[in-house]
C-alpha cells in the first residue's frame, strides 16, 4: 500500500471527483476514513455466511436485478437482499461517494461500471476480494472485463457484463442508397458522405462528445492515454492512438457529417427507428436496448465488426460493469458470497441473459446456444457470433483514470466543443487533457510532472 | 393592490367614456408583450399535455406539438400509476407528506416568529432582524452540503426527516409575515385586547391570526411551491427510492433511458410530469388572489 500521506490525498481526490457532480468540494475536505473492518476472510467464510444468512443491501439499476435477487433468495433462504435502485450510473456514484464520505449509508454491494471502479478502489472504499478465493474465478471471464475489476494485485469485484464494440447498421438504409458495409474508417467516412449527400436528413451516426465513446474509440485505435502508478499519473491524449482516432474521426466532425442529436434522448431513439441515424459504434449490450426500445427498427438492423484503421480486426470495450463489495459492509463475507453467486452461478446468469444482457463469462459467450441465436429483430442474423468474436479482439493494457467519473463529466465541455464547432478534435482532446492535469494536481495527484 | 392603481383612476373616471385613443396606444405594445409572454409560458404546457397523450412509439414518430396516431393519455396515466408496483403513487404520497408537514410547519413557524418580531419589543430584535435578512440571501442549495454532513452524523439521512426538517425553515416567509404584521395588525387593537384582559395567546389566535390570513396564505403558497419543487435536497439526502419525492423520482425515470440496459420510459416521464403539476396548478388557481395581495404587502405605506 501507499504511505499514509499520499494515501490520504488520494482518498481526497476520489472523493472530490464524484462529489463535484453535486456536492462540490465541501465534502472532500471532511473525508473521514471509511474503511470499517479489515480485508480478511476465506472461501469457507463465504459458505458459512451464506448458510448463516443475514441482510444485505444491494444498489443496482440493472434491469435483471429484481429477478436475480429473487432467485438468490430462493437458493439461500436465510439471506435477505434489499435491492435499491439508487439511480442510473453517475447518479448512483454520487450517492455512493456521498455515503462513503459521510461514513455511513453505503450499501453492502453495489453495481459499478468498469470506468468508475478505479475511483472507488483508489479511495480505499472497496473490499479486496482476493482472500475469498476470487482469484480462482479469473478463468471464467473474458480478459477485458476481468482486467477492469482486478488490478494492482487486488480483486475489487466480479464482472457482470461486457461491451466489446461492434458496428450496428441499418441495412434498410444502406440498401436503399446502395451503400456497402464499411470495414475500414476510410470506407466509413465515404459511406457517411454518400448517405448524407443522398439524404440530407440522414447521418452515418449521432455523436457530439460522449465520454464513453471517446475513450473507447481511443482504446480501439491503440491509445493508452492514462497511466497510473500509485499517485503518479501520466495523461497523454495526443499519443499515437489518440491522434489516429482524432485524425480519422475529424473528417466526419469537420465535414459536418454527424448528427448532433444527444445520445439516449427521445430524438435519438427516434432516429434509430426512422433510419436518420444509420449506424452505431457501440457495445455488444446494444441489441437488448434496440429490441426493447426501438420497435420501429425491427428487421432493419444488422451487426458488423467495427471498422478498422488498417484492416486488422481490433475493437474495444464500451460500457459494462460489475458488482463490488463496500468496506462499510458489516457482513463482507456474505456480501462477497452474493457477488460470487450473482456473477458466476448459472441460475443468475441465465436471468441476466434473458434480460438481454451481454455476458462477461466465457462459458456463456462460447456456448453453442448463445452463438446460434438468430433474433428476428436482426433479420435472423447470428449476431452473437460477430459480438463474441469482437470480445476476443480487445487490446489489453487500457486503464482509466482514478478520477474518471469527473473526467467523463467534462468531456462535453472540452471534446464536445470540437463537435459543436465542427473543428479539430485534437484541440478538444488537448483541452480535456489540460483540465484533467490541472484537476489531478489540485487533488493531490502528481500529474504529468 | 387597489392602493397602487388608484392614483391614476380619476383621470379616466371623469368622462363617461374612457379616452379611447390614449388607451389603445398603450395596449398595443402591452398586448404584444403579453402575447409573447403567454406563448412563452403556455407552449411548454401545451407540449406537455399533447405529448402525455402519446405512447412511446408515437413520441418517437410524431410531430411534437400535435397529437399522435392514438390518444393514449388514460393508458399512460394508468401505466404511470402502476409502473414498478405503483412507485409513482408512493412518490406522490411522499411529496404530499413533505408538503403538508414541511410547508405547513414552515408557515406555522414563520407566522408565530414573524408576528412576535413585529409586535413585541425585546432586546436583540435588531440582531434577529439582521440574521433573518441575511438568511433570505443564502440560497438553500448552498446549505445543502453542510446540512447533508450534519444529518448523516445524526443518522437522519435516508429518512423523511432529512427532507422535512430543512423545509421547516423559511426566512423569507418569516420576513414576509413580519412586514405584513407590522401593517395589518394595528398595535391599538392589541392594546385594546390586552385592556380587556385577553391573554397574549388568545389575542394571537382570535384576532391577529385572522388579520394575518392573507399574509399566511401567501407564505403557505410560497412554502408549498418550494417544497413541491424541492429537488436538490432530497436528491442528496435520500438514496432509498421509497422515500423519493416526485421530482427526484421523475428524474430517475428519465435517467433510466441511458447506458447499458437502458429502459426508456419517456411517455411515463412526461405523463408523470403532467400529473405532478396538476395539484400545484390547482392550488395556484384557487389561492392566486392571496398571492397577489401578499406580494404587494408592505409595498404601500398606509
Amino acid at each position: 500500500m501507499f504511505s499514509t500521506a499520499p494515501r490520504r490525498s488520494v482518498r481526497r481526490v476520489a472523493l472530490a471527483t464524484a462529489t463535484t457532480l453535486t456536492l462540490g468540494f465541501a465534502l472532500a475536505a471532511c473525508s473521514s476514513g471509511s474503511s470499517g473492518s479489515s480485508d480478511s476472510g476465506s472461501e469457507a467464510d463465504i459458505e458459512a455466511a451464506l448458510e448463516a444468512g443475514g441482510t444485505l443491501t444491494y444498489w443496482s439499476w440493472t434491469p435483471s436485478g429484481e429477478a436475480q435477487v429473487a432467485a438468490f433468495e430462493e437458493a439461500y433462504p436465510n439471506v435477505d437482499v434489499e435491492l435499491v435502485n439508487a439511480g442510473t450510473n453517475t447518479e448512483e456514484y454520487t450517492k455512493l461517494q456521498n455515503a462513503i464520505t459521510a461514513g455511513s449509508g453505503a450499501p453492502d454491494v453495489a453495481q459499478v461500471e468498469y470506468y468508475a471502479i478505479p475511483q472507488f478502489a483508489l479511495s480505499d472504499s472497496l473490499v479486496d476480494l482476493s482472500s475469498y478465493g476470487f482469484g480462482d474465478l479469473e478463468d471464467q471471464y473474458s480478459a477485458g472485463p476481468w482486467s477492469s475489476v482486478a488490478f494492482d494485485g487486488k480483486i475489487y469485484g466480479l464482472p457482470q457484463d461486457s461491451g466489446p464494440m461492434a458496428m450496428f447498421y441499418n441495412k434498410t438504409v444502406f440498401d436503399q442508397y446502395g451503400i456497402a458495409v464499411p470495414t475500414t474508417y476510410d470506407e466509413y467516412v465515404a459511406a457517411a458522405e454518400q448517405l448524407h449527400a443522398a439524404n440530407p436528413n440522414a447521418y452515418i451516426t449521432a455523436e457530439n462528445g460522449d465520454a464513453g465513446f471517446t475513450t473507447s474509440m481511443i482504446w480501439q485505435a491503440g491509445g493508452q492515454p492514462f497511466t497510473t502508478d500509485g499517485t503518479n499519473i501520466t495523461i497523454d491524449l495526443q499519443d499515437e492512438g489518440s491522434k489516429t482516432w482524432a485524425d480519422s474521426w475529424n473528417r466526419l466532425v469537420e465535414g459536418d457529417l454527424l448528427s448532433s442529436t444527444p445520445s439516449w434522448s427521445d430524438e435519438w431513439y427516434r432516429g434509430l427507428g426512422d433510419g436518420s441515424i444509420a449506424t452505431l459504434l457501440t457495445g455488444a449490450w446494444m441489441p437488448g436496448v434496440l429490441e426493447s426500445s426501438v420497435p420501429d427498427g425491427s428487421g432493419d438492423w444488422r451487426v458488423a465488426p467495427m471498422p478498422t484503421y488498417d484492416g486488422t480486426p481490433v475493437t474495444a470495450e464500451n460500457g459494462g460493469g460489475g458488482q463490488v463489495v463496500l468496506k462499510q459492509s458489516e457482513n463482507q463475507a456474505l456480501a462477497a458470497g452474493f457477488v460470487k453467486w450473482l456473477n458466476s452461478d448459472p441460475a443468475s446468469i441465465s436471468v441476466f441473459l434473458e434480460s438481454g444482457g451481454f455476458p462477461a463469462t466465457t462459458a456463456d459467450l462460447e456456448s453453442p446456444d448463445f452463438l446460434a441465436q438468430t433474433p428476428e429483430y436482426f433479420g435472423g442474423q447470428a449476431i452473437n457470433e460477430v459480438l463474441v468474436d469482437a470480445s476476443k479482439n480487445v487490446p489489453t493494457g487500457w486503464h482509466y483514470l482514478p478520477y474518471q467519473v469527473y473526467a467523463n463529466s467534462i468531456v462535453p465541455d472540452t471534446v464536445g466543443q470540437s463537435y459543436e464547432s465542427n473543428s479539430d478534435l485534437n484541440a478538444g482532446l488537448q483541452d480535456w487533457q489540460d483540465q484533467l492535469v490541472e484537476y489531478g494536481n489540485q487533488q493531490g495527484f502528481t500529474v504529468n510532472k | 393592490m387597489s392602493a397602487v392603481t388608484s392614483p391614476k383612476r380619476p383621470a379616466f373616471a371623469r368622462g363617461t367614456k374612457p379616452t379611447h385613443k390614449a388607451r389603445q396606444r398603450k395596449s398595443i405594445v402591452l398586448t404584444i408583450v403579453m402575447a409573447i409572454f403567454v406563448i412563452y409560458s403556455v407552449v411548454p404546457l401545451v407540449w406537455l399535455i399533447v405529448n402525455a397523450s402519446k405512447d412511446q412509439a408515437d413520441l418517437f414518430s410524431s410531430f411534437g406539438l400535435w397529437f399522435g396516431k392514438d390518444f393514449n393519455l388514460f393508458q399512460n396515466i394508468y401505466e404511470t400509476l402502476t409502473y414498478r408496483d405503483g412507485i409513482f403513487v408512493q412518490w406522490f404520497g411522499n411529496t404530499l407528506l413533505y408538503v403538508v408537514v414541511g410547508a405547513g410547519g414552515a408557515t406555522l413557524l414563520a407566522t408565530i416568529a414573524g408576528y412576535g418580531l413585529a409586535k413585541y419589543n425585546f432586546p436583540g430584535r435588531r440582531a434577529v432582524f439582521a440574521v433573518v435578512l441575511g438568511a433570505v440571501a443564502i440560497p438553500g442549495t448552498a446549505l445543502a452540503v453542510p446540512t447533508f454532513l450534519m444529518f448523516s452524523q445524526l443518522g437522519l439521512t435516508n429518512t423523511p426527516w432529512a427532507v422535512i426538517l430543512p423545509s421547516l425553515i423559511s426566512p423569507f416567509g418569516l420576513y414576509l409575515i413580519w412586514t405584513y404584521a407590522t401593517d395589518a395588525v394595528p398595535t391599538e387593537i392589541l392594546e385594546a385586547a390586552r385592556m380587556d384582559g385577553a391573554s397574549e395567546f388568545r389575542t394571537f389566535f382570535t384576532i391577529s391570526l385572522r388579520l394575518l390570513a392573507p399574509g399566511i396564505v401567501t407564505v403557505l403558497l410560497f412554502a408549498v411551491v418550494a417544497t413541491w419543487n424541492n429537488y436538490f435536497l432530497p436528491l442528496i439526502m435520500l438514496s432509498e427510492p421509497t422515500w423519493y419525492p416526485l421530482t427526484v423520482g421523475l428524474s430517475q425515470w428519465s435517467a433510466q433511458a441511458t447506458g447499458v440496459g437502458a429502459q426508456p420510459i419517456f411517455n411515463l416521464v412526461i405523463t408523470g410530469a403532467l400529473l405532478t403539476i396538476v395539484p400545484i396548478v390547482i392550488a395556484f388557481l384557487i389561492l392566486q388572489r392571496y398571492w397577489q395581495s401578499g406580494l404587494s404587502a408592505g409595498s404601500v405605506k398606509q
